[in-house]
């Protein structure tokens, strides 16, 4: 049965229920149980000497210690490495440690990074404060400008990296001349996709090397776990596993489970954070309150086009800016909100709410918060999978002076 | 706000102590007391839980009643709610109903004296026929199992007051998401929350929802006497699972729709019940009693017998072979040798549960793969 389909421009969308419920997953489970268990294992025990050296040997696949792998995140890590339609996932116990995960196994003192500006901030400090202490240099460029990319490349780069859509402008990063770029100078690439989920975007299909997620968000989807992903080939994420088997940043097997869970329903609920946010970004615009609307899915997004070229939908993130406000106005808008719950983090069932500036930024001088595109009357808004007509009322009340 | 909204919601306040989006999940067994003789807000977990009290609020709202009560399995609330009877009072029970209602009526509450009737619930005339002045209790379900009968609720819960008798309604196959039994009249609503409501195959759960404040405040006090509530973990799951359920339940019912229409013209297949499909004998009232679809339950007969019809249920890929309903995973089964071997054969032939009979529960997978899995076990 074929239950793996992609639509042309490389996004899930037809087949993709039976994927998130099943892909993964054994079709005959012990106990003849339908869900998985959660095996809580610390470790895991071998019958005989012979049988600790067969494993040793590799002549045995098996569970070791608990920090290496469980059986719980194997099911996860297939079922991802199928949505995505990758060969090998590595899943970890948050976001961030998937970033660093991969970049610490993959980068060596004097090796150079390029990434595009718009991006997590914590993504670019681990860049620049800590990356740096290895002797690993990072060069940042403006999002989406592959002429500035090209120009920084030397024999020392080893990674480009880029979300798309990038946080929180939402600017679509042109994924094949990123891939290509990439293999001209074979030098791999990175997309952090959180944003765009497979759902709406594959990046492996367009040749991207690694994709990579805060699962915490729209995969795992109910505000309730923290996890991280990585997917690509197998051969290219051999050394990462290895190292995170050192480091130690694994995801706990009650976690998996309920990442498993949550991705049950990944599609259904994409489908209404799609809508939500397209919904709610075109009632922003049309407001006398709003200057600005960033939202890839709204014509007037300076990347609208190929997003609609590449993106099934355009995700439950909408971040807009209030006309004629500094901050503390713009944080009067924001108290006044009744559905959404002020908070970082994006992705959830609940809709959340917050102002960049206060949340991220409230440390950085006014002239870093410039150079990051961080306006103090800007908000950020994840729309959820609530009633969008309910959502719609209650920011228009709050909109109202 | 409307439903969708409730559901992620209400129940679902952010914790005060931490700010925590999603509430902790409290595991105490008892709590500490402000003094002796003074109680504070929780005090024995058998009485009430942090946990529980929020995802029973969020099944109060859904289903419009004044409270909710969790309990440890679907038959727990049930027998929860049979015992507001007591020794010569009397049930008319609906004849498709859930085979283990059946056995809690007819060989567990026999025990105390209280007598049973079965009478077809969706012709009113039955079941008027079986009232006796004892009548205490009318039960039925929104839509019968397994042949999908729909049952007039408005009618039914006037006919019980008239007869001073109380309507319960299994809404386990319908969910709020449907239609709210108590708002139609009737008195107790019921659900095996282990199916739609959690949704996820991997937690037992039962639900009471009562309309008004003192059936509630009775129902709470057998609960509390009788100790068979939902733990903090299952009630956790259960409020994860409803963030998702109104989705779910649209998504599945669209499916289902589908999956009837081309079983209905599909060789093998003699006969389909779902409320759904125009030739079912209850589509009118199903349309005006039910909202957003017409469930993703569906059971059909086919040119078989016990054996190549448990062959057909044997041989689907996608469609689990297992009893149980409701989640995001297909299920199939046969009636006849799983879910209603509990009614003896002289009650299933009585009742129209025919060997040839095979009932699916429509999960959450793409309809077409759905598809073409029936078509290749119809095919065997």
């Amino acid at each position: 049965m074929n239950i793996e389909r992609t639509t042309p421009s490389g996004s899930l969308s037809k087949g993709s229920g039976t994927l998130c419920v099943h892909a993964g997953e054994a079709r005959q489970k012990p106990s003849q149980a339908i869900t998985d268990s959660i095996c809580c294992a610390s470790t895991y025990t071998f019958e005989s000497t012979q049988a600790v050296i067969d494993f040793i040997e590799q002549k045995q696949q098996r569970e070791e210690y608990g920090r290496y792998g469980n059986p719980n995140e194997k099911v996860v890590e297939q079922k991802l490495a199928a949505l995505e339609g990758g060969e090998h996932a590595i899943v970890f116990a948050s976001g961030m440690a998937a970033f660093v995960g991969l970049l610490m196994a993959k980068l060596n003192a004097g090796d150079e990074v390029i990434f595009f500006d718009e991006c997590y901030h914590r993504s670019r400090e681990f860049c620049f404060k800590h990356l740096s202490r290895f002797g690993v240099n990072t060069h940042q460029v403006k999002t989406g400008d592959f002429q500035a990319m090209e120009d920084r490349i030397t024999p020392r780069t080893k990674l480009l990296i880029s979300e798309s859509p990038t946080n929180p402008h939402l600017t679509v990063i042109d994924l094949e001349r990123f891939a290509e770029l990439g293999r001209k100078y074979r030098i791999e690439s990175l997309i952090d996709a959180t944003l765009a989920t497979p759902y709406n975007l594959r990046p492996l299909d367009y040749g991207v090397d690694y994709v990579l997620h805060s699962a915490t968000k729209y995969l795992g989807g109910h505000n309730d776990l923290l996890a991280g992903v990585v997917v690509g080939s197998a051969e290219q994420l051999e050394s990462v596993r290895y190292l995170r088997g050192i480091m130690g940043g694994i995801n706990s097997p009650q976690n998996l489970y309920l990442l498993e869970r949550g991705l049950k329903t990944f599609a259904l609920r994409m489908q209404q954070h799609n809508k939500n946010g397209q919904a709610i970004a075109e009632f922003l615009l049309r407001h006398p309150r709003i200057a600005r609307v960033y939202y890839p899915g709204l014509p007037n997004h300076p990347t609208h086009e190929l997003a609609k070229r590449t993106m099934h939908g355009f995700g439950g993130l909408i971040t807009f800016e209030i006309k004629d406000a500094d901050w503390k106005r713009t944080a009067r808008v924001i108290d006044r909100v009744q559905i959404p719950r002020i908070g970082p983090s994006l992705g959830g069932v609940e809709s959340l709410i917050e102002q960049p500036m206060v949340m991220s930024y409230f440390n950085y001088s006014p002239e870093d918060r410039l150079k990051f595109g961080i306006a103090d009357n800007m908000i950020r808004l994840s729309c959820g999978i609530e009633d969008t007509d309910d959502l719609i009322e209650d920011l228009q009340q709050a909109l109202e002076e | 706000m409307k439903f969708r909204t409730r559901a992620i919601h209400v129940g679902n306040e952010p914790d005060p102590a931490t700010g925590a989006v999603v509430p902790p999940i409290h595991l105490a067994s008892t709590f500490i007391q402000p003094g002796a003789g003074t109680w504070g807000t929780f005090d024995y977990s058998r009485s009430g839980s942090p946990t529980r009290a929020n995802v029973e609020r969020t099944l109060a709202n859904l289903e419009s009643g004044c409270g909710a009560l969790a309990f440890a399995s679907g038959m727990a609330a049930t027998h929860c709610a049979t015992m507001l009877l007591k020794a010569g009072d009397h049930v008319v029970a609906g004849s498709d109903i859930y085979g283990g209602t059946f056995r809690i009526l007819h060989k567990i509450c026999n025990r105390s004296g209280i007598e049973v009737t079965l009478a077809a619930a969706h012709d009113l005339d039955a079941v008027k026929n079986a009232v006796r002045p004892n009548t205490r209790m009318i039960w039925v379900e929104t839509i019968g199992n397994p042949l999908m009968t729909i049952c007039n609720l408005p009618l039914l819960a006037e006919l019980a007051h008239e007869n001073n008798a109380l309507l319960g309604v299994d809404n386990t196959f319908a969910t709020p998401v449907l239609t709210r039994p108590l708002e139609l009249g009737a008195d107790i609503c019921m659900h095996s929350a282990t199916k739609y409501l959690a949704g996820h195959s991997d937690c037992l759960a039962g639900v009471l929802v009562a309309r008004v404040e003192t059936l509630f405040k009775e129902l709470a006090f057998v609960q509390n006497a009788t100790g068979a509530v939902l733990g903090p973990f299952e009630s956790f799951l259960l409020a994860r699972g409803l963030k998702t359920l109104e989705m779910r339940v649209r998504e599945q019912s669209r499916s289902a729709l589908n999956l009837a229409r081309w079983l209905a013209d599909h060789p093998r297949v003699k006969k389909v019940y779902y409320p759904g499909l125009e030739e079912h004998p209850q589509h009118q009232l199903a349309s005006q009693l039910l909202d957003n679809g017409f469930g993703a339950m569906i059971s059909f007969e086919i040119d078989g017998d016990l054996d190549s019809t448990k062959r057909v249920c044997e041989s689907t890929k996608l469609f689990g072979l297992a009893v149980s309903l409701g989640a995001v995973e297909s299920l199939i089964e046969q009636p006849a040798s799983m879910s209603h071997a509990s009614y003896d054969a002289a009650a299933r032939q009585r009742f129209g549960i025919r060997d040839s009979l095979i009932r699916i529960s429509v999960g959450l997978e793409d309809v077409t793969d759905l598809q073409n899995d029936l078509e290749q076990a119809l095919s065997r």
